[in-house]
């Protein structure tokens, strides 16, 4: 029933789709144009605009003709596109490989919960078409890599970057340079964000980072979190900039970084070095002429998705299924030690589990904590059983390293459980939320 | 550590989660011992020595920040300053920002 429900509405969608757009050409048809080249409904639409000095019929005219790229439909890619199409940009290109989930509806707004499943690019493209129909939208739904990147980015005067990875950050960069065009970047995370434009009359991200960060450094909005508003709001400055550069407004972001705060409400905004002489990609002796392996020069995958590690040897790890038996035969008595943060503890947990975050795992009070229960246990059992979860299964195996340090004893035996809680609900617990 | 008025009173603030390295607190009003001359490079040590709380592999690499740190003193670049050689004025404001790659 729910299944045959939804196919319905998708099929009724599609044909309410094509209405629209059949009734959208026929009023194209009899719109007026003027000799500028904007048509009497474009003048009307974009007046309150059209009305400052520093864009007036010429600006407009501008921005109809101007093609943004934005690259990454998330958090920072929805608003951008959002209010890029209301200012009337004439092409915006917009590039994600990702369908829509559920947890990214509170702050990429293009989207509704009807969209879930299906592609990132053409439901934005849906989205835009309905806000504003003189706006050409073209949806690439593909990553963007070494191989394609130039290409695509050839055929825009401006591009966005709207990404959550590192490597995905470089290739934008180096692309840009080489295409010579500019690039306005933004980033977002918790209640934070940063927004400059590189390769615009300044430098590029590789003269002010010319290395990598360490992949153990970096945390992406599915660990660290994210705050929609505070996202969003560095996703709308990133339009801003586009629009005054596409109008050849001075004042552009460049040269400069933006540093938002939103816990109090705070813009920063800092004075960046100039273009690097030595820059490897674009100073005077560049050794970089050609797209390179952006994965391999970072260390990291060109997404936001954690990679499942493998630290542990087999003996040192129970599968979430052996575990299972263990837990509900209770013939096996020891210590679970749950390291996700209180945040996530909160969310859901398994019965009599010890909450010690990961980050305070070396910290003294946490580790008395973990000694008094192995003592109490030792009093009982010849062999204290520890076992380590977390939330897919990473963290647990770097906390087991940890742990073995201090508790260096063959009588304590710690292990970690694969697939962490989310393996847990998947396959003994469908009342658990995943998140 | 010297006190009152002898020392160099500066300002240190941590940014974009690097303050989570520092109990969360991301501004500290330090008084440095007025026994050297302070650079920035001899800061980053007294930081490692005396704010940082953990993981100083998050935080240094070498004798300069890690890769992904931007170090601003008064809100300009430190590349502007000198790096490591700039001299530490009373009353600066150093600022360390973690860069966000999230979006
Ligand atoms: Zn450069």
């Amino acid at each position: 029933m729910e299944k045959e429900l939804v196919k319905e509405i998708a099929e009724l969608r599609k044909l309410l789709h094509e209405k629209e757009n059949k009734l959208a050409a026929l009023r194209r048809e009899k719109e007026i144009l003027q000799s500028y080249g904007l048509s009497n409904n474009e003048v009307c639409k974009y007046s309150r605009q059209i009305l400052i000095p520093e864009i007036n019929i010429k600006g407009q005219v501008k921005i109809k003709n101007s093609s943004v790229l934005i690259v990454g439909a998330g958090g920072l890619g929805c608003p951008s596109a959002l209010y890029l199409a209301g200012a009337g940009v004439g092409c915006i290109g917009i590039v994600d490989y990702d369908d829509v989930e559920v947890n990214n509806l509170h702050r990429q707004l293009l989207f509704t919960e009807d969209n879930i499943g299906t592609p990132k690019v053409d439901a934005a493209a849906e989205f835009i078409t309905r806000l504003n129909r003189n706006v050409k939208i073209i949806p690439y739904k593909l990553q963007l890599s070494s191989s394609n990147a130039l290409q695509v980015i050839e055929n825009y005067d401006i591009v966005l970057d709207c990404t959550d990875n590192v490597a995905t950050r470089y290739l934008l960069n180096d692309a840009c340079v080489l295409s010579g065009k500019p690039l306005v970047s933004g980033s977002a995370l918790k209640f934070e964000g940063q927004l400059t434009v590189y390769n615009y009359k300044g430098p590029c991200y590789r003269c002010i980072f010319p290395t990598p960060p360490a992949p153990y450094t970096v945390t992406n909005c599915g660990d660290g979190g994210v705050v929609g508003a505070a996202v969003g709001t560095i996703g709308l400055l990133q339009a801003l900039e586009a629009l005054k550069i596409i109008l050849e407004m001075p004042g552009v972001l460049t040269r400069r970084l933006l540093l938002f705060d939103g816990t109090e409400t705070t813009f920063r905004n800092i004075k960046l070095r100039p273009k690097n002489l030595n820059c490897a990609i674009c100073g005077n002796n560049r050794t970089i002429h050609k797209l390179i392996d952006y994965e391999q020069f970072c260390g990291a995958k060109a997404n936001d998705k954690n990679p499942d590690l493998k630290i542990l040897r087999d003996d040192e790890r129970v599968t979430v299924e052996d575990y299972h038996k263990m837990y509900n035969s209770q013939l096996t008595p020891h210590i679970l030690i749950d390291v996700r943060s209180p945040e996530e503890f909160e969310i859901c947990q398994i019965k009599n589990s010890i909450n010690v975050p990961f980050t305070e795992i070396e910290k003294d009070g946490c580790l008395a904590l973990i000694e008094a229960e192995v003592n109490k246990r030792q009093q009982e059992d010849d062999i204290v059983e520890v076992f380590v979860l977390c939330r897919r299964g990473n963290d647990s195996q770097n906390a087991v390293k940890r742990l073995q340090k201090y508790f260096d004893n063959p009588n304590v035996k710690i292990r970690d459980i694969e697939g962490g809680i989310h393996a847990w609900s998947r396959k003994f617990d469908p009342l658990f939320p995943i998140y | 550590m010297s006190s009152g008025d002898d020392g160099l009173h500066v300002i240190i603030e941590f940014g974009g989660g690097a303050e989570l390295l520092f109990d969360k607190q991301k501004r500290h009003v330090v008084n440095l011992p007025a026994d050297r001359e302070w650079t920035l490079k001899l800061l980053l040590f007294w930081i490692r020595d005396n704010l940082l709380k953990e993981r100083p592999e998050l935080f240094l690499q070498g004798d300069t920040v890690r890769p992904g740190i931007l170090v601003l003193v008064n809100d300009a670049d430190w590349e502007l300053l000198g790096q490591g050689e700039y001299r530490l004025q009373k009353g600066d404001t150093i600022l360390f920002i973690s860069t966000l790659h999230g979006g």
